[in-house]
């Protein structure tokens, strides 16, 4: 008899265990518990997937090419401006391919004097080729390697700083494989404010319009936003080399996305970068437009002041990732190390330009290799409706165990509430994340839950047939039925684990829930009832209701 | 006691050949449907194949041909429209061989904005996925299978024999094939969804068989002198009931989740629903003569003296 009080506990301990653990996935009745006792109960338990309550998936790839390609161009420009440093005379410096540099010397006595320069301030590049006025460097490929982890690292690190800014619970961010990044934004109501907070460059450039050479272009004051590239295709032969055409959309009057842009000529080096930036902070002008307010590190401070002192009376384009969001004039030298970008935006859209400013630029594009994006209300309907019939499903079921095995069936009823309150206080604990084919294994552990019973039910029965009494019947049917339930359960585990091994997302999901299922399975259908059973038997039964 | 069937006497087994000539068929279709997916002639879901599908929730009725028009009109005639029309709902898929850099699922939405501009509608869901991706999925989803086939076939041949575990698993195979098979007949889209329920059904199938097979085990030790064929059959009505009440407590769930679990469980429980017939069927017929066909050695379970 002391036995049967050993496992009474045991079943008894492990449902206050689970119901312990369910309970903060149990809003509705975790906000009741006074806030002097919380600190008591886990704070996290199950979360819901993004099939479920709705939300974002996106995998991108980091166009690691583009991260070379980009630092190259920069190494570029720095050399032209080393070269202008010490006068030495050049036609161009440009990028070559994707890792090489091209220097066109004006003359053949220089070439020497500027190769060992480069040789000297320069040594991520080495010499490929020296011919005439035409020098060729190209970046070593170890710095190629360093260049494309490090853009990786700095863009999961930069859209870890803009997430985190976004303020959305429990954001999922991880790296996959080399070069691809999972994100993960579950309960996200605008889904596509998230994706350009995510995957905007945000890269922020200071460039100086093309005044002199505007004028004589005759672009038009204000085009469709749709006849952009074919603005772009028309004036293409007539641009001065050195310069670009870029556009300002201009708000639409009636506050939808705009329609109009207004085209500027602008040359293309840019004369300060996003990098310099030390905050960026949203605004409102004494007219309540809002504006983002960026005030520039000490390096950047003295190189904006120096670059409006050098340019009073002229035209400054604000550039975010190709597009012109103003181009205000320089009235006068800005020597405090901030500026204003203005731009009609909306409040949201401020708010979230301040956010990626103040994360910094992504080292280069991303590309989108799966974008997974639910709205919140199929996750409503696919919830109710799904929980609803698996609700009045099972109830159907229990309503059957007990009508085909009366007392019996309750027994086994119980021990699939149990089953469920431990599997849920299991996942809860674990902190798992619950979508839909998770809660396919949640429904074949109960299924096999149920069939144990069966099992054991008929084995009893077959063994009261034949005129057992009814301890031994229940002892004889248990028994009989361990090893098949014990076989069944373990070939289902072995499926289990390989999906959990080898699976990925979904099906890992899937797989968890299956293992943990059969786990609590075998534990109460072979001691869960046999327990109560134990406890009956207690009054020597003449007859069994099974 | 209430029992729906009593004691039974049926020769199961002596209806193996007609069970193989369907199984054989099942099967066949199922092979079929296999070739399809690799050759990426069949109906695979985008989360397979790569591309777009996007599900629109519109404020009124939207005719699923005026839709079609619209959307060819805009240059996506190869677009596969499915409608539910109890909440005027509308699935839009577009699968891609390309990069996503199309960016389809902004193209779709304006389509319907400019087309129908009168009945304003809401974004359900929106998946884009790369090619890239789908065939990871593949890869990681055989290789999966591959693993527990051999890891389930070496667990019943230590408990059992080795043809028991070669049995359960042809059978569970059979089960996942014919299913499949029937899908493809269908013209079901397969997913993530139907694949995870084809695993779960798996796991039923596997259970069934090696429930009947312990049944099997345990009289061959018993009954020393009967024929094989005899002990199989025995077994198999033993347990006979256990396999119809099991499968008739797991119908009574799949039945109404089939007819009003929403779409998104739908195509999920019918899966489940065939899975878990043919699962009871096939431990009977496809798994036990199984193991008639491949006679034992001397010493082991299934050899009896000539």
């Amino acid at each position: 008899m002391k036995k049967i009080r050993g496992r009474l506990f045991l079943v008894l301990f492990l449902s206050v265990v689970s119901f312990y653990l369910f309970l903060p996935s149990w809003p509705g009745l975790y906000d009741r518990i006074p806030e002097s006792v919380r600190w008591l109960i886990p704070p996290r338990g199950v979360s819901l997937g993004l099939d479920l309550q709705g939300g974002i998936h996106l995998v991108l790839e980091v166009e690691e090419e583009r991260a070379v390609e980009i630092a190259v161009d920069r190494a570029a420009k720095a050399m032209q401006d080393l070269l202008t440093d010490k006068e030495i005379p050049f036609d161009t410096v440009e990028r070559d391919g994707s890792v090489q540099v091209r220097l066109e010397l004006s003359k053949e006595g220089v070439v020497e004097e500027s190769a060992e320069l480069i040789r000297d301030e320069f040594p991520s590049y080495f010499q490929v080729s020296k011919e005439g006025r035409i020098l060729v460097v190209e970046l070593l490929d170890s710095e190629v390697d360093r260049i494309k982890n490090a853009a990786i690292n700095q863009a999961l690190e930069t859209i870890r700083n803009r997430i985190d800014q976004f303020g959305v619970t429990e954001p999922l961010l991880q790296r996959q494989g080399r070069t691809e990044l999972v994100i993960q934004l579950p309960g996200v109501k605008d889904p596509e404010r998230a994706k350009s907070l995510i995957q905007d460059t945000a890269l922020l450039e200071f460039k100086m319009l093309d005044e002199d050479n505007q004028p004589g272009l005759g672009l038009p004051v204000q085009v469709q936003r749709s006849e952009e590239s074919s603005i772009q295709e028309k004036f293409a032969g007539r641009v001065p080399e050195g310069s670009e055409i870029l556009f300002e959309p201009i708000p639409d009057s009636k506050g939808g996305p705009p329609v109009f842009s207004r085209p500027y000529l602008v040359r293309k080096g840019a004369v300060l970068t996003g990098d310099v930036l030390q905050d960026a902070r949203v605004n409102y002008t004494e007219f309540s437009e809002v504006y983002v307010g960026v005030t520039f590190d000490s390096k950047g401070a003295k190189e904006f002041g120096r670059i409006t002192s050098a340019n009073v009376g002229k035209f400054m384009a604000i550039v975010l990732d190709g597009t012109v969001y103003s181009a205000p004039r320089i009235n006068e030298p800005i020597l405090g190390g901030r500026a204003q970008i203005t731009g009609n935006f909306t409040t949201d859209e401020a708010n979230d330009l301040a956010i990626v400013l103040r994360a910094g630029a992504l080292p280069a594009p991303m590309k989108t290799i799966q974008d997974l994006t639910v709205g919140p209300s199929l996750g409503q309907d696919s919830i109710e409706k799904g929980l609803k019939t698996t609700l009045i499903a099972g109830l159907i079921v229990l309503i059957f165990m007990v009508i085909y095995y009366r007392m019996s069936g309750v027994i086994a009823d119980m021990a699939l509430a149990l089953n469920l309150l431990c599997l849920l206080g299991a996942l809860s604990g674990l902190n798992a994340t619950l979508t839909l084919p998770g809660i396919a294994g949640i429904i074949l552990t109960i299924g096999m839950g149920v069939d144990s019973n069966i099992l054991i039910f008929e084995r009893i029965r077959e063994e009261l047939r034949q005129g057992r009494p009814v301890r031994l019947a229940v002892d004889a049917g248990y028994d009989k039925a361990f090893l098949t339930i014990v076989d069944s359960h373990v070939t289902t585990l072995i499926t289990g684990l390989a999906l959990f091994l080898f699976g990925t997302g979904p099906i890992k999901g899937f797989a968890v829930t299956l293992c943990l299922g059969i786990g609590i399975n075998l534990f109460t259908a072979l001691i869960g009832t046999k327990v109560v059973f134990d406890l009956i038997n207690r009054r020597k039964l003449e007859r069994l209701s099974i | 006691m209430l029992e729906i069937i009593g004691k039974t006497n049926i020769d199961f087994m002596g209806k193996r050949h007609v069970a193989f000539g369907v199984s054989g068929l099942l099967v066949l279709l199922g092979l079929i449907a296999l070739v399809q997916i690799g050759t990426g002639a069949a109906n695979l879901g985008i989360d397979f194949a790569g591309g777009t599908a996007v599900q629109l929730k519109f404020e009124n009725a939207i005719g699923i041909e005026q839709a079609r028009q619209a959307l060819s009109k805009h240059g996506l005639q190869d677009a596969e429209l499915q409608e539910f029309t109890q909440d005027h709902k509308l699935l839009i898929r577009v699968k891609t061989e390309d990069t996503l850099e199309q960016k389809i699922a902004e193209k779709i939405v304006e389509v319907f904005q400019t087309e129908f501009s009168q009945n304003k509608f809401v974004i359900d869901s929106s998946t884009e996925i790369g090619p890239t991706i789908g065939q990871r999925l593949q890869q990681d989803a055989l290789l999966a299978i591959t693993i527990s086939l051999i890891g389930i076939i070496l667990y019943v041949a230590t408990r059992f024999e080795l043809r028991f575990g070669v049995a359960a698993a042809v059978a569970t195979f059979h089960d996942v094939l014919a299913v499949l098979g029937i899908y493809f007949l269908l013209d079901k889209e397969i997913t993530l969804l139907v694949v995870t329920a084809l695993l779960t059904l798996a796991g039923y199938s596997l259970t069934d068989s090696v429930v009947v097979f312990d049944r099997i085990r345990e009289n061959l030790r018993a009954r020393r002198r009967e024929t094989i064929l005899n002990i199989i059959n025995a077994g198999i009505n033993q347990v006979l009931t256990r396999t119809l009440i099991t499968t008739l407590t797991v119908v009574l769930v799949l039945v109404p989740l089939t007819i009003f679990g929403g779409e998104v469980l739908h195509d999920f429980s019918l899966a489940l629903l065939l899975g878990v017939l043919i699962g009871t069927y096939s431990s009977v017929f496809v798994a036990s003569p199984l193991l008639l066909i491949w006679p034992g050695g001397k010493g082991r379970l299934l050899s009896r003296g000539a």
